[in-house]
């Protein structure tokens, strides 16, 4: 057997540029990597754009409030005066409210899909979640308007104000459209990425830990409970705020359910608010720079506070295991 | 002792069926939202509902053949902005990207998935509407190109990463130059996967209205070019649903049951892609 000599086509060394190790430069790889990376540096670009540009489009407006902005209640177009108070309530109240309705829900979908479910079925279940966020936001809106809201006005609020009425959030007037709508719809379109991204933090639980539970004889839902629900706690909590983020900046579906009304109110069948609505509704139909420019502070106060949150989760889900494929959300 | 064992046998019982009773409850909401825009969406199609334009309130018919070219045209640019940036951005997070600069990248890619559309409505509207002072279908492909650049990156380099390392040694050492191994080779063995992630990150974006509000807009005749304000399906939704016209609600199931059908066909197709080609996920 002899060894060819001859070197492979594919190779036509064009120039005799020494690289600092040594090799001679190859010119295709040179462009390939610069190429690539001008690529990767547009990402980063492109997050620093958007902050930049949010600080821009809201200079005005953080000149003339300054801090009292996130505090003062009244925003008034006409007098020209604004205050994000109730939009920053509207966002928190229904955030935590879906929070509520949709962290038990997830956890139990993902301990199933990763604990207890018999293998064919994790398959099927596991991707029904996922198309539950696959349908489009402006979808579970309209499904909000003519299903969800009628079916809570007629059914589920006059029952919650007969039997825990004398709580003050299940008082006042049954419109269907309010908070209570709000935080539903936000918990069904969140419930998802918790459940997703939990079922891949158990994943990452090594399964010495369920096994050594597992072979001391503890039932499964103990092996759970002491082997691997500690070992994913940080990352069921970068779960949990994930799906936060996502419910603060959720937009269209909630737009279309809460009510729309800049009020601050107790009850969960009131009418709210919340920041991405206001920004919706209004930001195509501003008049006047100040008010363009409150409502990209109101915005940049959504921004910041979402890529806190993603940072935290980010890092608090790393230290359990990597997020699922391609890590979006 | 037996009465503890009965009692541990009965919460680990309670347990597994409060995670069954969870799973189930979690796809209610699914069923309610597929039978409602089918049951009501079926009745608004029509020939007349894919080829005609919109009518005035108060007369009924009509169709929202421009809204359905101008979701084509936005998810078209969307494509056009985001998947060859995304994709060379992904190769080098996959090729060369264990430098801090990697790390850094890779971190504002997962932080930009988590930003609310309608902030990147606000940031592309001071970018291109606030310059060329006009909303434009240019615009709106530009904001759901924003939005899907990140997933791209991220699938395109976690895909890569799964490839063998022994066929890229395989190709370098027949003497290819790195570009090409990962040209050829690497990418052409994730291709597949990599679609995959395309499809996903495309089915979210058609879906998006958040973004269009005030970049794209609406528009109820047809739009030439890109220049000029777009109609799309999910913001004609948003529009139809507020409005109190009985008639404009009928369009809206309609319009919904299309977008829905095109989102779950995306996905649905997406999600065999891969199986057919590498075998079960």
């Amino acid at each position: 057997m002899s060894v060819s000599q001859e070197v492979s086509p594919l190779i036509r060394p064009r120039s005799k540029i020494l690289t600092r190790f040594g090799h001679e430069l190859n010119w295709g790889d040179f462009v390939f990597r610069r190429v690539t990376a001008s690529l990767a540096m547009l990402m980063l670009a492109a997050l620093a754009a958007m902050a930049a540009a949010m600080v821009y489009g809201s200079a005005e407006s953080l000149s003339k409030f300054g801090l009292g902005f996130v505090t003062a209640q009244v925003w008034d177009p006409v007098r020209d005066v604004y205050g994000a108070l109730p939009f920053i309530y509207g966002t928190i109240a229904s955030s935590l409210l879906a929070l509520c309705f949709a962290v038990p829900i997830s956890i139990g979908v993902a301990i199933f899909l990763s604990e207890l479910a018999p293998a064919w079925l994790r398959g099927p279940v596991g991707f029904l979640v996922e198309l539950l966020a696959a349908v489009p936001s402006v979808v579970y809106g309209l499904w909000g308007i003519f299903v969800l809201a009628p079916w809570l006005r007629n059914s589920v609020e006059p029952l919650l104000a007969r039997t825990l009425g004398f709580l003050p959030f299940f008082q006042g007037q049954q419109r269907g459209f309010g908070m209570l709508a709000g935080g539903i719809i936000l918990a069904i379109m969140i419930t998802p990425t918790i459940s997703s991204v939990s079922r891949e933090v158990l994943r990452a639980v090594p399964s010495s830990l369920r096994e050594g539970a597992l072979g001391l004889g503890a039932t499964s839902w103990e092996a759970v409970r002491v082997a691997v629900l500690p070992y994913a706690r940080s990352g069921l909590v970068g779960a949990i705020i994930l799906g936060l983020g996502r419910a603060l900046g959720e937009t269209m579906a909630i737009t279309m359910v809460i009510g729309n009304r800049s009020e601050i109110s107790a009850s969960l069948f009131a009418p709210s608010y919340t920041m991405a609505s206001v920004i919706a509704n209004e930001f195509s139909e501003a008049t006047g720079s100040l008010y363009l420019s409150a409502l990209a502070e109101v915005g940049l106060l959504l921004f910041v506070v979402t890529v806190l949150l993603n940072v935290v989760a980010r890092l608090l889900v790393w230290r359990v295991g990597r997020l699922p494929e391609g890590g979006s959300l | 002792m037996f009465s503890r064992y009965a009692r541990r046998k009965f919460t680990d019982v309670l347990v597994r069926s409060a995670c069954v009773a969870a799973a189930v409850l979690a796809l209610i909401p699914l069923v309610s939202v597929l039978y409602y825009v089918t049951s009501r969406g079926i009745g608004g199609i029509s020939l007349a509902f894919f080829s005609e334009l919109p009518k005035p309130v108060g007369e009924s018919g009509g169709g929202m053949a421009n809204a359905l070219v101008g979701t084509c045209k936005l998810v078209f640019l969307a494509c056009l902005f985001g998947i060859p940036p995304g994709v060379l951005a992904g190769m080098y997070l996959a090729e060369f990207g264990h430098t801090r600069f990697g790390k850094w990248v890779r971190f504002s890619a997962d932080v930009m998935s988590g930003v609310p559309s309608i902030t990147v409505g606000i940031f592309v509207y001071s970018l291109v509407v606030l310059q060329t002072k006009h909303f434009s279908a240019f615009a709106g492909g530009v904001a759901l190109s924003v939005l899907m650049l990140p997933t791209v990156t991220r699938t395109t380099e976690e895909l890569l990463k799964l490839v063998p390392e022994s066929l890229r040694e395989a190709a370098l050492g027949l003497g290819v130059p790195k570009w090409r191994a990962t040209l050829s080779v690497m990418l052409r063995t994730a291709a597949p996967g990599i679609a995959t992630g395309v499809m996903l990150a495309v089915a979210r974006v058609a879906g998006e209205t958040a973004p269009l509000l005030f970049t794209a807009f609406s528009n109820p005749f047809w739009s030439s070019g890109l220049n000029e304000p777009t109609a799309s399906l999910p913001v004609n939704i948003y529009n139809y649903a507020v409005s109190p016209y009985e008639e404009w609600h009928r369009q809206a199931w309609a319009a919904a049951l299309v977008l829905l059908l095109l989102v779950l066909l995306l996905n649905v197709s997406a999600r065999l892609l891969v199986r057919q080609r590498v075998g079960a996920p």
